[in-house]
């Protein structure tokens, strides 16, 4: 019987099976910042367990709240800090050379297809847009990670999810995934893998695959995989040109990874895209999308663009084109923090950054910062944010506040109008 | 045997996520009674009041997806932190499943009938659950009503409630 993707990893990596359906897993790679992390180590170090498997396959950044905000924020940053020195985790990323997690780690090469990957963070998923096992999990989980390099998961079923048709101009990777939970609802992937293919998969740049990836935890889902292709091979070339005499044979080795003809699913979605419109959210849950046409008109306080799902170069490249030489709405307050220092410094290099100030945005170092309310970028009582990011729910960007779900362009459109708008860049808008 | 018992309160909401279990913004406290009082301050249910409807309460019932959203453990630490170390529901969010195991606490699975009938027993008195994780069966009494409910965990999540959580039994045997 052929196997799934995350089946051949699993295959790979199992260390044990203690119990029926449970597979303990070798880990390759363990990743960490300063909200999950420092409970943690803490907790180790308080069971008399101070110690990492490997300081080479755990990675660690501060990125949540950074520069820190308050006394709090700067002794999680110096717990996490102390412990890299202490253990001599080979990569540790401090401000100025931090960035967001998941953009800053795939952009430092630390992602393979057929990894397993942990991370203390709920998108740690994006990480398989290389084809790799990757998954959010407590800080329990992540202190087994931490110290013995495994962790356990019982058997995920595969839904596949396929695209194709052709994406119109204007509706990106983001617009993808909206209706892909749309359709399969918060909790239509519980306990599964997502493998995402199809043509339009494939077309898509790594970071667009990123911004599939990164949403597959909003319809429940363990990791949302893409099939690693040449596009992952030209993505990490830089990484691995000592590794493999060429491009060819790096592909090959990661067709390990590929699904059998005869992979068994649990489910199978397939999604035509060639009508897809730019989506929005309207409600509390990720699930809750309607076209952007139809929430025209609705007041926005607040435009954000950033985040692990829509803050790499390729979303900054598309928002600037929106607002090149034009200027925000005077009600709105719009920021953009690029996802990591590179990012900022390819953005400086572009001349992005300069559209953006010339149009009135805040440009904010690398920051998760406004995503989740917890540092720069806060909601009052009652406001009400476009937002490039992932999650929708009650508060999230501040008590009270209001959150909606859309690309980088329409979040660049909406912040030019003052209200929800599509963007330019999409042909039949109304 | 291991068991596990006190008041319950029902959550009649599906899809009660991490945020509105311990908002993001508590995230940046490192001891975990911290958390305590801000449980559910941001929960979207009508007629809700943290402060007044989980004091004295030990035992979660609610629908489905609980826990939905955020790896972050500070969900059932916050629980914790409360007393409560039971959440009993139609289905839970992979991530905070694993947690409330991984930290010795009991996530309990039931069917829509089974659940309904918890949520409407409360009455005058609320209702009273105790578990019994060996013999896989909940006893809820409400007013003069008693009945038990059988349940099943895996071997593994037994395994983790028994040894207090994943820390030791990760150590011991990898």
């Amino acid at each position: 019987m052929g196997k799934t993707i995350a089946e051949k990893i699993f295959d790979d990596h199992r260390v044990d099976q203690p119990f029926d359906g449970v597979t303990v897993l070798r880990l390759d790679r363990v990743f960490c910042h300063e909200i999950t992390t420092p409970t943690a180590i803490q907790d180790l170090v308080a069971r008399g367990k101070d110690r990492v498997f490997d300081p080479d396959k755990i990675k660690a950044v501060i990125d949540h709240v950074t520069p820190a905000k308050d006394a709090k924020t700067a002794l999680q940053g110096k717990v996490l800090r102390d412990w890299a020195r202490r253990h001599k985790i080979t990569d540790f990323f401090d401000i100025g050379r931090n960035g967001v997690c998941h953009a800053l780690f795939p952009e430092k090469g630390f992602v393979r297809p057929g990894f397993v990957i942990i991370m203390g963070d709920s998108h740690t998923c994006t990480h398989g847009a290389f084809g790799a096992f990757a998954a959010g999990v407590g800080t329990t989980d992540l202190e087994v990670g931490i110290l013995k390099g495994v962790c356990a998961f019982k058997k995920p079923d595969t839904l596949k999810i396929e695209i194709f048709g052709h994406l119109q101009p204007g509706v990106f990777a983001k617009d993808v995934i909206l209706e892909v939970i749309r359709r399969i609802t918060v909790n239509g992937a519980t306990n599964q893998v997502i493998e995402f293919c199809g043509p339009v998969v494939d077309a898509m740049s790594m970071e667009s695959r990123m911004t599939l990836s990164n949403m597959a935890v909003e319809a429940g889902a363990t990791s949302g995989i893409c099939r690693p292709d040449a596009v992952t091979v030209e993505y990490l070339w830089p990484f691995i040109k000592d590794e493999y005499p060429d491009r060819d044979a790096a592909l090959a080795d990661f067709s390990r990874y590929l699904p059998d003809d005869d992979a068994v699913y649990a489910g199978q979605e397939t999604i035509d895209v060639t009508d897809l419109v730019p989506l929005t959210t309207f409600g509390y849950k990720p699930d809750q999308v309607k076209p952007v046409s139809d929430m025209a008109g609705t007041r926005v306080d607040q435009v954000y663009i950033g985040s692990c799902t829509n803050g790499r170069i390729e979303d900054l490249w598309v928002a600037a084109q929106v607002v090149k030489g034009k200027k925000i709405a005077e009600t709105i307050r719009a920021i953009v923090s690029p996802a990591t220092a590179d990012v900022f410094s390819k953005a400086m290099d572009d001349g992005l950054i300069k559209i953006f100030m010339d149009a009135g945005f805040c440009v904010t170092n690398p920051t998760c910062g406004a995503c989740l309310g917890m540092s720069n970028g806060v909601l009052a009582s009652g406001e009400v944010a476009a937002a490039t990011t992932n999650r929708n729910f009650n508060g999230r960007m501040g008590k009270g506040g209001m959150v909606h779900l859309m690309s980088p362009a329409t979040a660049a459109a909406t912040a030019l109008a003052g209200t929800i708008a599509n963007s330019p860049l999409f042909a039949q808008q109304d | 045997m291991t068991t596990f018992s006190g008041t319950a309160l029902c959550l009649d909401r599906a899809d009660i996520n991490t945020d509105e279990i311990i908002p993001a913004r508590y995230l940046t406290e490192i001891d975990k009674n911290v958390l305590g009082p801000h449980l559910m301050e941001d929960l979207d249910l009508a007629g809700f009041d943290p402060q007044k409807d989980l004091a004295g309460i030990n035992v979660l019932v609610t629908r489905e997806n609980f826990g939905c959203g955020s790896s972050r453990e500070h969900a059932p630490w916050a629980l914790e932190a409360n007393g409560i170390r039971v959440v009993i529901a139609e289905s839970f969010a992979r991530i905070f499943y694993q947690n409330m195991f991984n930290c010795g606490m009991l996530a309990i699975t039931l069917d829509t009938k089974q659940i309904d009938r918890l949520c409407n027993a409360a009455g005058p008195s609320p209702v009273h659950i105790s578990v019994d994780v060996d013999a896989g069966e909940i006893t809820a009494t409400a007013g003069p009503d008693t009945w038990t409910i059988p349940f099943t965990l895996s071997g593994f999540e037994k395994a983790l409630v028994k040894a207090g959580g994943w820390v030791e039994y990760a150590d011991q045997n990898y």
